[in-house]
């Protein structure tokens, strides 16, 4: 059944340009619904916000169904909120309580700029994917779908690593703002599937070295899988870290074989 | 020989179905496009706009072949399109279970669930393609369910009597999109695409007639662009959004289709709208969007609701024999997997009658205790798992102990910018493609067909349609951006924003997009009549008038607004909601998704009016949208017999 939430303080990051320094904002919200989302309490916010002729706050959201990652937001310091495995557009208010104080935050990361408010820019990830997430396989050009068999454990754990939808959470949660939980995961994916063999070296090596030429390294800490919305497993971490060594033995390889 | 389907009365309506046997019909149009040679592709500039299936599946393929592409988005990154958001599964006439199915099959299923308002030739197409999409798809690394031999699994979906969906957990659209996202990005990194990203398209450019380019606005700074190429693609999704409450996301609009509807394109069936029967019910009036779960839900849950109007038990206290599994009473031979159109009928009716269930009595169960107990509590998480978890997150209520409470919610646009069988709308140079267009569908979408018909489109029909329509253009001079038209197009977009800055009115956006939402839905939802249509007609204007004195839009048109971006998106929305209600007004039928009350057997199902309405209703805009002109595509059947669509 439906209750009401009262009384909350927000503090909301207001940052009018990637030049400018930026200051946190506060609102009150005196009662909302705890049926409510947490991205819905930021569009009340922002009705008011334009009723008071305010600008209102900036920030990405798009599908708010979990899955296309536009979504973002630090919630009192923690990528998308307290509630773990989800994005911030499945948080509802009935994870809060009373007389809360919540700090919103955008994503903070040298490789993500703010661009104003709480939206950032993730481009950087997509120049990863640029650089070798993919399997070459142009249109037209494909066997039948059942020529190769991919035994069901691969295909699952594939599949495990493929549901990253990009948002940035492990970069945002990590303290050396690393990538490596991204770019595992992709390289998991199509690595382990038999379609991704004959790229699988040179995929390993650009991916990294591009995820390298714009984010932080990686000590371990994990914070990158607990924050993740899909709680993928830090194995792809050390399957990517696998690959990458063999690949800088087997291009080098090949390179001298030229 | 003249086609039948070529007796328009209107001459730019011409549907290009190529003559021959059905069968024969697609590979005749193959081996008679003219093609351009692989050294003079680079010549030929594509502009693709949206990158979801369709369109990330054009760009890529089309840059592979080697034209010139330039791709846009709004989002930051192309891999956000809603595609992405599709749960259940991609259909193909594979026939990997050796049950029954065949292009054929796929053929006249596709037609059926339409009520025989779509396309013939089209379709078959469609049904044709869908085997090389799955191929092409696993070969891209698209991690779909595998049986323990390693082998594709299917599962089946509504209003068909074989499986052949293909799935990845319940999330085909996300492994599809990123497919494709990752050949289009293979292709960026390539230099064979260039990306524009959160960049939306605000108008068409149309010089002598024929598409000449884009103009567009940079989120991040305002800033208006020409862009000029030989042909334009428009792969820019549904308007289910006219709504507010649907399932699509919060962005998607019908700007660049409406654009080009106003220079010219004809939009058809904009009536023809998906009310999808499994949604989570609105729980209060905050509410911005619904979300859909996945119909695949339907093969393992089944559908009921109280028998008693004073029911107050907890579902799992309300014994058997006070419990109606509606569906399966009235369409015994599909049962839960009744055809979309019909379940959300079903429904509604009971609900309506004061059955509903939930706290706000505004919904259906969907029940899993039956599949629980008869496949065990794993097997059911195996193939629900991540739904019912989303659901729990939504709702609050875990459906493994309690059933799921479903309503219905807009989902799905038929409708869509009138295009011939080359994809090519009234526009030469001008396509469409995915939901954009109105083309294969018919009144009413199968389940899984809009991820095949959007990769259908990208990846194997408009690389052969477009290169028929460039090969004439090689080596003439098309106009460049430093043409007026250019100058005078963006000139219009510039005082369009800026006039929703200056009306400094008191409601936001959102205001009226909610109120102009409701309007639709009560006449222009589930159930359409003539009075309803009418009061629409009257009400959307003065609602519209109000937007035009009354809106507020806080901030500058410089740099990035939000409010801004929604208001003109919102102006679309008015518009074309006007000609929703008129298209469903002056379709005096019931036919899918279209069910007008007038027109209904004693038993509730929806009567056709072949004789008079076995036609698209393409739209022509003349200036003002209250008074557009009606123009009609006849629809001729030569393969499959007109009948009474029956499930039961």
């Amino acid at each position: 059944m439906t209750h009401l939430v009262s009384n909350l303080t927000l503090k909301v990051w207001r940052q009018n340009g990637p030049a400018d320094k930026g200051k946190f904002e506060t609102h009150v919200i005196e009662s909302i619904t705890d049926e409510a989302s947490f991205l819905e309490m930021l569009d009340v916010l922002n009705e008011r916000l334009i009723g008071e002729n305010k600008e209102a706050i900036v920030f990405d959201h798009d599908c708010r169904e979990g899955i296309c990652g536009t979504c973002s937001l630090m919630i009192n310091g923690q990528a998308h909120g307290p509630q773990r495995g989800s994005t911030t557009c499945q948080l509802h208010m009935r994870s809060f309580k009373d007389d809360d104080t919540i700090v919103i935050e955008p994503w903070r990361a040298n490789a993500f700029p703010i661009i104003k408010d709480l939206m950032v820019d993730r481009a950087a990830f997509d120049r990863i994917v640029e650089s070798g997430g993919f399997i070459t396989s142009p249109t037209g050009g494909a066997p039948d779908a059942n020529l190769i068999p991919v035994p069901k454990p691969v295909a699952d754990a594939a599949m495990d690593a493929a549901a990253c939808i990009g948002c940035g959470a492990c970069v945002a949660a990590c303290p050396n703002s690393a990538a490596n939980l991204f770019v595992g995961a992709k390289l998991t994916h199509l690595n382990l599937l038999p379609q991704g063999q004959a790229e699988r070296y040179k995929r390993a090596e650009a991916m990294v070295d591009t995820m390298d030429e714009h984010f932080g390294s990686c000590t371990n800490h994990g914070e990158c899988s607990a924050a993740c919305p899909k709680e993928i497993s830090l194995d792809v971490i050390a399957l990517m870290n696998k690959d990458y060594r063999s690949a800088k033995f087997k291009n080098r390889k090949q390179l001298s074989r030229k | 020989m003249t086609m039948l389907q070529d007796r328009p009365t209107n001459t730019k309506l011409i549907s290009k179905v190529p003559d021959g046997a059905l069968v024969d019909k697609w590979d005749n149009f193959k081996a008679n496009a003219k093609l351009v040679n692989p050294s003079n592709k680079r010549k030929f500039k594509v502009i693709v706009v949206g990158t979801g299936l369709a369109g990330a599946s054009a760009a890529a393929s089309l840059a592979e072949l080697g034209y010139r592409v330039d791709a846009f988005t709004f989002h930051d990154s192309p891999r956000r399109a809603h595609s992405i958001a599709a749960q259940g599964g991609i259909n193909a006439a594979k026939n990997y279970q050796g049950d029954g199915d065949s292009v054929s099959r796929l053929f006249t299923d596709t037609i059926k669930g339409g009520d025989f308002r779509s396309r013939e030739g089209n379709v078959y197409r469609l049904a044709q393609v869908s085997v090389n999409i799955i191929d092409q798809m696993v070969a891209q690394g698209v991690p779909f369910a595998r049986d323990y031999g390693g082998l594709l699994d299917n599962r089946s979906f509504g209003g068909a009597q074989v499986s052949r969906t293909f799935y990845a957990r319940g999330q085909t659209g996300q492994q599809l999109l990123l497919g494709a996202y990752q050949q289009l990005s293979r292709q960026i990194g390539l230099g064979g695409v260039r990306l524009f990203n959160r960049c939306e398209l605000v108008d068409i450019v149309v010089i002598d007639g024929r598409a000449a380019g884009i103009v567009t606005r940079d989120l991040l700074t305002g800033e208006l662009a020409s862009h000029a190429a030989h042909a334009v693609v428009l792969a820019t999704g549904g308007y289910g959004n006219a709504y507010y409450l649907s399932t699509n996301a919060m962005n998607c609009n019908v700007t660049a289709a409406w654009r080009a509807h106003q220079r010219g394109a004809y939009f058809a069936n904009p009536c023809y709208t998906q009310i999808h029967p499994t949604c989570i019910p609105q729980a209060d009036a905050t509410q911005s969007k619904l979300t859909l779960m996945s119909e695949s839900l339907r093969n393992d849950g089944r559908v009921w609701v109280p028998k008693n109007f004073d029911e107050n038990r907890a579902a799992h206290e309300i014994p058997e024999q006070d419990r109606d599994y509606f569906l399966e009473r009235l369409y015994p031979a599909y049962g839960n997997l009744a055809p979309r159109d019909i379940s959300s009928r079903a429904a509604k009716r009971l609900v309506d009658k004061g059955l509903g269930v939930g706290p706000l009595k505004n919904g259906v169960y969907l029940d899993f205790a039956e599949a629980i107990g008869r496949l065990g509590r794993p097997v059911v998480e195996e193939r629900y798992g991540n739904l019912f978890e989303m659901y729990e997150r939504i709702a609050g209520e875990n459906p493994y102990d309690q059933p799921m409470r479903i309503y219905p919610a807009t989902h799905y646009t038929m409708g869509g910018l009138w295009v011939d069988y080359e994809l090519q709308t009234t526009i030469p140079g001008l396509y469409a493609a995915g939901e954009a267009n109105f083309s294969d569908h018919g009144t009413n979408r199968l389940g899984a067909s809009a991820l095949m018909q959007g990769l259908a489109d990208g990846y194997f029909v408009l690389p052969y349609t477009i290169s028929n329509g460039l090969a004439p253009l090689l080596n003439k001079t098309v106009p460049g951006t430093d043409h007026p038209e250019f100058k005078r197009v963006e000139t219009e977009a510039k005082v369009r924003f800026q006039g929703y800055l200056n009306v400094r009115g008191t409601r936001s956006p959102d205001y009226f997009h909610r109120e102009l939402g409701k309007l639709i839905w009560d006449y222009c939802g589930m159930e359409r009549d003539r009075n309803g249509l009418e009061r629409a007609l009257t009400e959307i204007p003065a609602l519209y008038s109000e937007f035009k004195k009354d809106l507020r839009v806080t901030g500058t048109g410089e740099g990035i607004n939000q409010t801004l971006e929604k208001a003109g998106r919102v102006d679309d929305f008015f518009q074309l909601g006007t000609l929703m209600c008129k298209d469903a007004l002056t379709r005096e039928e019931s036919a899918g998704g279209h069910f007008r009350v007038e027109y209904q057997t004693e038993e509730g199902e929806a009567v056709r009016d072949d004789e008079n309405f076995c036609h698209v209703a393409a739209w022509e805009w003349t200036g003002d949208e209250n008074n557009a002109t009606r123009h009609e595509e006849q629809l001729s059947f030569e393969t499959v017999q007109l009948a009474t669509r029956s499930y039961k």
